[in-house]
């Protein structure tokens, strides 16, 4: 009961958040209330028991990626600006007709929690049966990650670092010898 | 844009921080050790101990930030955690095992097990808070690199 209240209650907020975000002109404030949603839904994520999701989704999304955010508007300006050449008819519909769709997608969807589902009845129950013997940490989210999907979790780190040595390509830093020594300060 | 050394004013902000900082960090460490037994695990340790950084930053200025990780031992590090992750792979390999089979690192599979997932786990920390800490530097760092 009380877990629905919660979810109601984010929910709404996260629709409300969205709709303001869409409404608004000045970046600065789309930017806060980004931060916001990603607060909001990780509280989602801990009314869904991902903890650990929530944990990411809080500091990546609520914290560091709203600082970078913020930093890349030190560097560009602050205002949105609006460049649509057609009335607001066509992206309504094509948003309304999309959603539809999708809806009518999650008809297909086994319920939530659902012990029947495929993603329950596929590799699953092995990795529940075997893992506090074959491996034997008591997380066994870690376990599954770590160990049985260790070759997927090594692809996302590249990807990280790959992430990294990209920012740095583009936005990199200079070379430690100054250009000009006369500008540096006495 | 950060600097709130000149501003006298300032002093919630950084009271704050101080009081924060080591518990942020603190709490990164737990989430990264700690995660064989409660949720989290290297990511979420290294953006954890990311935010703690990015925090000081934002509140001293990046110029003490950059002293004390400089972004030139970071980078290093960073491809270090993708190589300790590697290196595992590789270790298990050349003990008789698959690559990424942890079992075969020690006598006991489960022990094995363990110091993989230990050793994998500090090789994805590592990684995502360097990288974590150069993409804020690399996007913050500009405005200062006109007056240094």
């Amino acid at each position: 009961m009380i877990e629905t209240l919660i979810d109601i209650v984010l929910l709404t907020f996260l629709a409300v958040t969205a709709i303001v975000i869409v409404r608004i002109r000045s970046l600065f404030a789309v930017i806060m209330l980004a931060g916001i949603y990603s607060l909001a839904s990780a509280g989602l994520f801990v009314v869904l028991d991902a903890v650990d999701v929530a944990f990411t989704e809080a500091v990546v999304g609520a914290g560091i990626s709203t600082v970078l955010l913020l930093g890349t508007l030190a560097l560009t300006g602050e205002q949105r600006k609006t460049t649509s050449r057609h009335g607001p008819l066509i992206p309504l519909a094509v948003v309304t007709l999309t959603g539809a769709v999708l809806v009518w997608g999650t008809w297909d969807m086994p319920l939530f929690g659902d012990p029947g589902a495929p993603a329950h009845q596929h590799v699953a129950p092995r990795y529940i049966q075997d893992s506090p013997n074959e491996v034997g940490v008591p997380n066994m989210v870690t376990s599954v990650l770590a160990s049985y999907r260790g070759f997927d979790t090594l692809g996302e780190v590249t990807v990280i670092f790959t992430a990294g040595v990209g920012v740095l390509a583009l936005l990199g830093f200079r070379r430690r010898k100054p250009r000009h020594p006369e500008r540096e300060k006495p | 844009m950060i600097k709130s050394d000149s501003k006298p004013r300032q002093v919630v902000r950084p009271v704050i921080t101080r009081l924060l900082m080591p518990y942020i960090l603190l709490f990164g460490l737990y989430v990264q050790f700690h995660g064989d037994f409660g949720p989290g695990g290297g990511f979420q340790a290294g953006v954890i101990f990311a935010s703690g950084i990015i925090l000081y930053a934002l509140t001293f200025g990046v110029a003490r930030a950059r002293s004390l990780l400089p972004p030139d031992s970071l980078q290093p590090l960073a491809a270090l955690g993708v190589l300790l992750y590697g290196a595992v792979g590789v270790a298990s390999l050349f003990m008789d095992g698959h690559f990424l089979n942890y079992s075969v690192l020690s006598s006991d599979p489960v022990q094995g097990q363990h110091l993989g997932i230990l050793l994998i786990e500090l090789g994805v920390g590592i990684t995502v808070t360097a990288v974590m800490v150069l993409v804020f530097f690399a996007f913050f760092g500009r405005d200062e690199e006109g007056e240094v």
